[in-house]
């Protein structure tokens, strides 16, 4: 790999650490990514003279902390410029301020930086916005494309949220336990919501919108090497690589989706697969089960399953009946019903989800999951009713098309009845 | 005499990089070993997965205790390894433990491989 990759890699690995720190430094968030900047821009200078260092966050915060305090001074006009050389060299001070940058401080440091973004007053879109801005250090542009908006409308989303967490008590004490545990709860869905941006775009949009998954992954990454012993993170991280493992094979050419059960199980990425399963499996030892692992625990059976019928229904079943008892939900309820309608018929399955027709009456999968399963009873013609109301709530092109293929089938099968009578 | 080269590098740095940064990587490491598999010379060749998926036994106290992450101490030094093909994290620790019964003290780190490769060297 070439100077420049290895810089840049470099920095935007070091970025979560080295401008969580600076936030604490400065407390204020413009001043903190300003630095971090500033930082960059001298490494770009020097690393390729000088090599690189061996904690590069550990560089960039002390460089940063320098360049944020000079540009303050500067701001008051009472001291003269700083001189550039009494930065050049850093290899003696870098080791010894890596020595006071303990894995604790790193640790709660990040959380806040995290925290901050999920500001229970930002809407959800502006959270991952912000997070993928000022922790993943995503430009504004490639935020715009994953959004699939335009760039100035994504700058001023951004500047909005900056403006409402600038006037916003951010929390700079370290957290106790309690407060800790519920900080890694709300980042760690703020994570999963980056993550469904990413997995919920279909056909045309998938290459723009599936580097939102990658990012999500390596924040939880990030997240559970700070909070090695939290299983939720573990199960959070599992789920997520248990999914994306299956997107090369989640669509066709047309860009129509591709159920779980016709997918081509050779285009799964194992690699994904084989870290999802060592991580549910770790998580699993602590008996703490919470929704991340069992929702990763699920993943895992279709993981492990070399074919459709190898799946093991009647353990997902369960799974899903605890899914149940820790986040009760329709939509939980609605996943179980496959379950149920691969162990016990689809009639079992129409009279498990007959409750939750006024919950999801807006709900595009369940008039799937119903017209599926009143197809298979033979019952076309409310077959067609169901699937007619999913394609008028679909959410894109890519499920219209694929309600769209089921009524293709209803058609046929009545055709041919129709011949043989 | 047979050496084990070790590699050690930022995680967080190695899983930044892009697909085809990684592929790119790859791709040279694998020439560069071309001269050493040719002959016959090189053994076995892993990669683990991320620190994440480890899990630490401590077995200088009875019973032994189980740590999330990876070995983390600088006071001891690793010494060698072994590689051993289990159904579950479990079986993994009971052989640990095991291991740990005849040789107390220390730890062994439990790290799932990526990729194992057996080379080329004969005994």
């Amino acid at each position: 790999m070439n100077d420049i990759a290895w810089i840049d890699a470099a920095l935007t690995s070091a970025r979560p650490r080295a401008v969580s720190a600076l936030l604490r430094y400065f407390r204020d968030l413009d001043s903190a990514e300003e630095a971090f900047q500033n930082a960059c821009l001298k490494a770009l200078d020097t690393w390729p003279r000088n090599g690189p260092p061996r904690d590069p966050a550990a560089w960039l915060i002390m460089v940063g902390r320098n360049v944020g305090i000079d540009a303050a001074r500067r701001q008051a006009k009472s001291h003269p410029l700083p001189d550039d050389d009494s930065l050049s060299d850093l290899s003696d001070a870098e080791s010894a301020i890596a020595d006071r940058l303990d894995e604790s401080h790193y640790r709660d440091d990040i959380l806040r930086l995290l925290f901050i973004c999920c500001h229970p007053e930002l809407p959800e879109t502006q959270q991952i916005a912000l997070a993928l801005r000022i922790v993943s250090g995503l430009t504004v542009p490639q935020i715009a494309r994953a959004f699939l908006v335009g760039d100035s409308a994504m700058e001023q989303r951004i500047t909005r949220a900056k403006a409402r967490i600038a006037k916003a008590d951010v929390p700079f004490e370290t957290p106790g336990a309690p407060d800790r545990a519920e900080r890694l709860g709300v980042v760690a869905r703020m994570i999963y919501l980056v993550f469904n941006e990413g997995y919920s775009a279909t056909g045309g949009e998938l290459p723009l919108r599936a580097p939102l998954c990658d990012e999500a992954i390596r924040l939880a990454r990030l997240l559970l090497r700070l909070f090695q012993t939290e299983p939720e993170i573990m199960g959070l991280l599992a789920l997520m690589l248990l999914q994306h493992a299956r997107s090369a094979a989640r669509f066709d050419q047309n860009g129509s989706i591709i159920l779980l059960e016709d997918q081509d199980r050779t285009l799964w990425n194992q690699p994904m697969i084989a870290e999802g399963l060592a991580l549910i499996d770790k998580a699993m030892r602590h008996r703490r089960p919470g929704p991340y692992q069992v929702q990763a625990a699920i993943a895992a059976l279709h993981a492990r399953a070399k074919r459709p019928e190898d799946t093991d229904w009647a353990e997902i079943d369960l799974l899903y009946a605890t899914l149940e008892r820790l986040m009760p939900s329709p939509v939980v309820t609605l996943n179980r019903a496959v379950a149920i309608s691969k162990l016990k018929g689809p009639q079992a399955a129409l009279t498990m989800i007959e409750p939750l027709a006024k919950d999801l009456s807006g709900y595009f999968y369940f008039f799937g999951v119903k017209g599926a399963m009143l197809q298979q009873l033979g019952r076309n013609e409310e077959a067609r009713v169901a699937f007619d109301r999913a394609i008028a709530l679909a959410n894109n092109a890519a499920e219209a098309a694929h309600i769209r293929a089921h009524l293709d089938r209803l058609q046929k099968d009545s055709a041919s009845a129709a011949k043989k009578v | 005499m047979l050496y084990a080269v070790l590699c050690y590098n930022s995680e967080e740095t190695v899983f930044s990089w892009s697909k085809d940064e990684e592929e790119a990587v790859m791709s040279k490491l694998i020439a560069a070993q071309e001269k050493m598999a040719k002959a016959g010379r090189l053994g076995p060749v892993a990669r683990l997965m991320p620190t994440t998926t480890a899990t630490t036994l401590r077995k200088d106290r009875e019973p032994p205790l189980v740590i999330d992450g990876p070995f983390a101490e600088t006071k001891e030094q690793l010494l060698g390894f072994y590689v051993v093909d289990c159904e579950s994290l479990e079986e993994a620790l009971d052989f640990a433990k095991e291991l740990g019964k005849a040789n107390p003290g220390g730890s062994y780190e439990i790290r799932p491989m990526a990729l194992l490769l057996p080379g080329t060297l004969k005994q």
